[in-house]
């Protein structure tokens, strides 16, 4: 028996015009558990699913070297056979279904010939519910139980299927710390007990906790790897390792003319739409002035999303409170269409599914937001709305044959384009882009960095919201950190760097309090 | 003269590529016709192709709402319900309760409208799906047709009422064995269809748009005023122009602009596309979905007034099976099951293949069994050919 229960060498995964993983190579020994950190997008999740199996062998380059053996996966079954589970973010339960028919999910206990030995199964479930704490009736359905417990039983479930190898990504994103910490003893009770785990978390702090191992990944690269028990080990290492990329000229200049207040949020708290008491944004308040960038700097779960979705006319959260002010008066924002007419847009993190009508064309997806403005009584002006669009298509640069195109047939980059497009032709006041960038090539980042200037130029206000820091650092003028839902601190550009934000975004919420 | 013929045909082949689907479906069309025509010479007669129009005037009227209903993303299955239910009021004012033709066709239409509300309100201000809204409001509208009837049959309207469906238009300039006022009408129809078509294009040309080189325009309008034309001389040769096929004709391209170039219509296409999307442009989804349903509960009563008036009288089982009709001409005119893409001429198309397929085996006497059959399998054929058609654009993607 090697020392070493998994290495994974030169590891290079290529999407059409991206390179995810460049190289990579992990190293984890048996028995420990091995921490990965890493911006969004770095390619944290990638390496998982290319070590999983979901990227089967073939369709990435380098070796997996698993317990001695050279593996090579075809799909997720080969490698939960040989005692590689994966839990990922999103829980894959079915929450009407039994407990111990999710655990058995696939992996039935059968009594002969295709039929279902229930007893045994709940039998089983409940055995396997102790190992990892739980005390509930095997029959009650997942739905039931709060995130936390769901997490555990994702767990057992993992331990139903001999796991050696537990991968956990963002395992206490979505919990409390309570669950939080009774999941970290469960890692640690569960590696006394042989199994290794790999752990990809954006709390650094719990990192410092639990892991053995840290490895930083960024941009698809491994930065490196070392020992938790180093002298040097600590989270500002990690930070530097996550953020360390010089700011190349990949952003255009601008000469900032920043004028009057045009938005201004106080007290804006929101509460999940299902968990009833979970808050998601707490006590939120900021301010754009036109002219200005602004941006919103946090981390995976931080809650950006939900604040700019829950300001754009209550289109997420629930029991939502605070007051938004337009131009200095307070404003009443109940739906989408009242957030326009109040020159408010939001162009969304998710294009293809919030943000365009893939089978339609771009001529329609352009204005699809202002369709009043080309109407007289009712009916379209379809010769007016050519116009509009070809205008956008030619001042945006939407690389197409013709307006008439679907929206799905163009690239990212493009697709992001129409989006732009959709929203400036609301002739909005304050415009804020979600992850603008998200999923686009180099060049075509540059382009919309030139729109954004321009959009500014024009007196318009900007929000982007990035995980990308240095897109922020290269944008705006001024930025807010956003950690677990609350706003963990306001930075001019000026004196913002990456290891200043990283750490305001991972501040916790009892560690500030702790703070104050 | 090399350049012109290579710009037609690039320019035709450029038509027939851009609308696969569409015009995959009328080449179906023009397919059967001809089978037909050649199998039987009777198919194309002035009076066999009278009877198709008044035979499925009332899928049609259905097709027409169940198209908008089907790219919101919705389904409707109690037409037929309803189209009993909106006869056999129509029937009670007028043939029991003796009142003028015309307020039995008003309160069809608003006992149309009520339908409408109510499912419209369970689909779009409850959320339930429509699929189950409209399979309740099938039992529901059956029963209270029953109710509303006692269980018997109501017959016979005559008059006015009646002539709604089995009158016709001529004689008014007279004519020698042939319709002088069918074919004036005809010819203003193809008149009015040129210019449009002409104005069409000008606004186009005013905004450097591409457009059709001037022959194949001239030859796409020349090919459809000699069919329509030949159809209203048809028409002329036996009774007449059929009132409710100007009532067709005016609902047709009525609810062709309305798709095409309405706010209201182009919300129904966002919704359907992604509805999520259309949420977060400020499409008041609630709203449009109320009124499409309403729509089709007012399209419905129209069909059933046709189809009351057609039968001369209202029978408890009227329409049974009508909303499989209407939704199968949806599916064969190229609408998608997932809601967002399909034409109200594209559903006219489906609904006259439909009729055609139908007509044309009776005229050959084959049974009842086998024209089901036979339907079914076009209806499989002609989905299977979107998702085939679909796949391989995402192929050249």
């Amino acid at each position: 028996m090697t020392s070493e229960i998994l290495e994974m060498r030169g590891i290079t995964k290529t999407f059409p015009g991206v390179k995810a993983l460049q190289d990579v190579t992990l190293t984890v020994r048996r028995g420990e558990i091995h921490a990965i950190c890493g911006e969004n997008g770095a390619g944290k999740s990638t390496l998982m699913k290319v070590l999983s199996g979901v990227y089967p062998h073939g369709t990435y380059e380098g070796e997996i070297v698993y317990d001695g053996d050279e593996v090579r996966f075809g799909s997720i079954n080969d490698s939960e056979a040989k005692g590689i589970v994966i839990i990922h973010q999103e829980l894959a339960l079915v929450p009407y279904l039994s407990i111990a028919e999710n655990i058995f999910l696939g992996n039935e206990v059968r009594a002969g010939r295709g039929m279902i030995d229930w007893n045994k199964a709940n039998h089983q479930a409940s055995r396997l519910m102790e190992r990892v704490g739980l005390k509930e009736n095997p029959t009650t359905p997942i739905g039931q139980l709060g995130v936390g417990k769901q997490q555990l039983i994702e767990i057992a479930k993992a331990l139903s299927k001999d796991v050696k190898l537990l991968i956990l990504d963002e395992p206490t994103a979505a919990l409390n710390d309570n669950d939080s910490e009774h999941l970290l003893g469960l890692l640690r009770q569960l590696k006394d007990q042989g199994i290794t785990s790999i752990m990809i978390s954006h709390k650094l702090r719990e990192l410092t906790e639990i892991a053995d191992t840290v490895t930083v990944i960024r941009d698809g690269r491994t930065i490196e790897t070392f020992a938790m028990t180093d002298p040097g080990a600590n989270e500002n290492r990690m930070i530097r390792g996550m953020v360390g990329r010089d700011l190349e000229h990949r952003f255009p200049d601008r000469e900032p003319q920043i004028g009057d207040e045009v938005l201004r949020v106080e007290n804006w708290t929101v509460h999940h739409p299902t968990q009833a008491g979970r808050v998601v944004i707490d006590d939120a308040s900021f301010t754009v002035r036109a002219g200005e960038v602004v941006g919103i700097a946090g981390l995976m779960g931080a809650g950006r999303t939900e604040l700019a979705m829950s300001l754009f006319g209550r289109s997420y959260g629930r029991d939502i409170s605070g007051q938004i002010y337009k131009d200095g008066a307070p404003v009443e924002i109940p739906d989408v269409s009242a957030a326009i007419e109040h020159g408010i847009a939001y162009a969304t993190e998710d294009r293809k599914r919030f943000g365009l009508n893939l089978i339609e064309d771009i001529r329609s997806n352009i204005t699809s937001a202002a369709l009043d403005k080309l109407a007289t009584r009712g009916w379209v002006d379809g010769n007016e709305e050519l116009r509009a669009a070809e205008e956008y298509r030619s001042s945006l640069n939407i690389r197409t044959p013709s307006v008439s195109v679907p929206v799905g047939k163009l690239s990212g980059g493009n697709q992001q384009k129409v989006v732009l497009a959709k929203w400036l032709f609301t002739t909005p006041d304050v415009l804020i882009l979600d992850e603008p960038t998200r999923g686009i090539d180099v060049g075509a980042k540059y382009e919309i960095y030139t729109i954004i200037n321009r959009m500014v130029a024009e007196g318009k206000a900007v929000v982007v919201i990035s995980s990308e820091l240095p897109e922020l650092l290269g944008t705006c003028d001024r930025i807010y950190t956003l950690a677990f839902g609350r706003i963990t601190g306001e930075v001019p550009v000026a004196e913002a760097t990456q290891e200043r934000l990283m750490e305001l975004m991972t501040i916790e919420r009892d560690a500030k309090d702790r703070a104050s | 003269m090399t350049t012109t013929v290579a710009g037609v045909g690039v320019g035709v082949r450029d038509l027939v590529t851009r609308n696969v689907r569409q015009s995959g479906i009328f080449v179906a069309f023009i397919a059967i016709v001809a089978l037909f025509s050649v199998l039987n010479s009777d198919f194309l007669s002035p009076g066999n192709l009278t009877n198709i129009v008044l035979q499925y005037s009332y899928v049609l009227i259905l097709a027409t709402g169940m198209l908008m209903v089907i790219v919101l993303g919705q389904i409707d299955l109690s037409v037929g319900s309803v189209v009993a239910l909106t006869g056999a009021v129509a029937a009670e004012v007028v043939i029991k309760g003796h009142a003028p033709w015309y307020v039995g066709v008003l309160s069809a239409l608003v006992v149309g409208f009520l339908v409408g509300c109510w499912q419209g309100f369970w689909v779009a201000s409850v959320g339930i799906p429509g699929f189950i809204v409209t399979l309740a409001g099938m039992l529901l509208f059956r029963g209270l047709t029953y109710i509303v009837l006692n269980n018997i049959s109501l017959s016979p309207f005559n008059g006015t009422y009646y002539g709604i469906a089995n009158g016709f238009l001529n004689g008014l300039f007279g004519g020698y064995g042939i319709d002088t006022f069918t074919v004036v009408i005809f010819a203003i129809a193809v008149v009015g269809y040129a210019v449009s078509q002409w104005r069409t294009r000008r606004g186009r040309i005013a905004y450097q748009q591409v457009v059709e080189s001037m022959p194949l325009f001239v030859a796409k309008i020349v090919v459809v005023a000699a069919v329509v034309m030949w159809f209203g001389s048809q028409l002329a040769r036996s009774r007449g122009l059929p009132i409710v096929l100007i009532l067709l004709a005016v609902l047709i391209i009525a609810y062709s602009i309305v798709m095409q170039k309405s706010v209201f219509g182009r919300h129904i296409y966002a919704i359907g596309g992604n509805l999520n999307a259309a949420q977060l442009s400020g499409v008041k989804v609630r709203k449009v979905t109320f009124w499409t349903f309403v729509n089709m509960g007012v399209l419905a009563s129209v069909a059933g007034v046709v189809f009351s008036a057609r039968t001369n009288g209202a029978q408890p089982g009227a329409g049974n099976m009508f909303e499989l009709d209407a939704i199968a001409a949806c599916f064969i005119g190229g609408a998608s099951t997932t809601g967002g893409v399909g034409r109200v001429t594209g559903a006219m198309v489906g609904g006259l293949i439909m009729a055609v397929l139908a007509n044309g085996m009776q005229l050959m006497g084959v049974g009842q069994a086998v024209q089901q059959v036979v339907k079914g399998i076009v209806l499989l054929l002609a989905v299977a050919f979107d998702i085939w058609n679909r796949r391989r654009a995402e192929a050249t993607r």
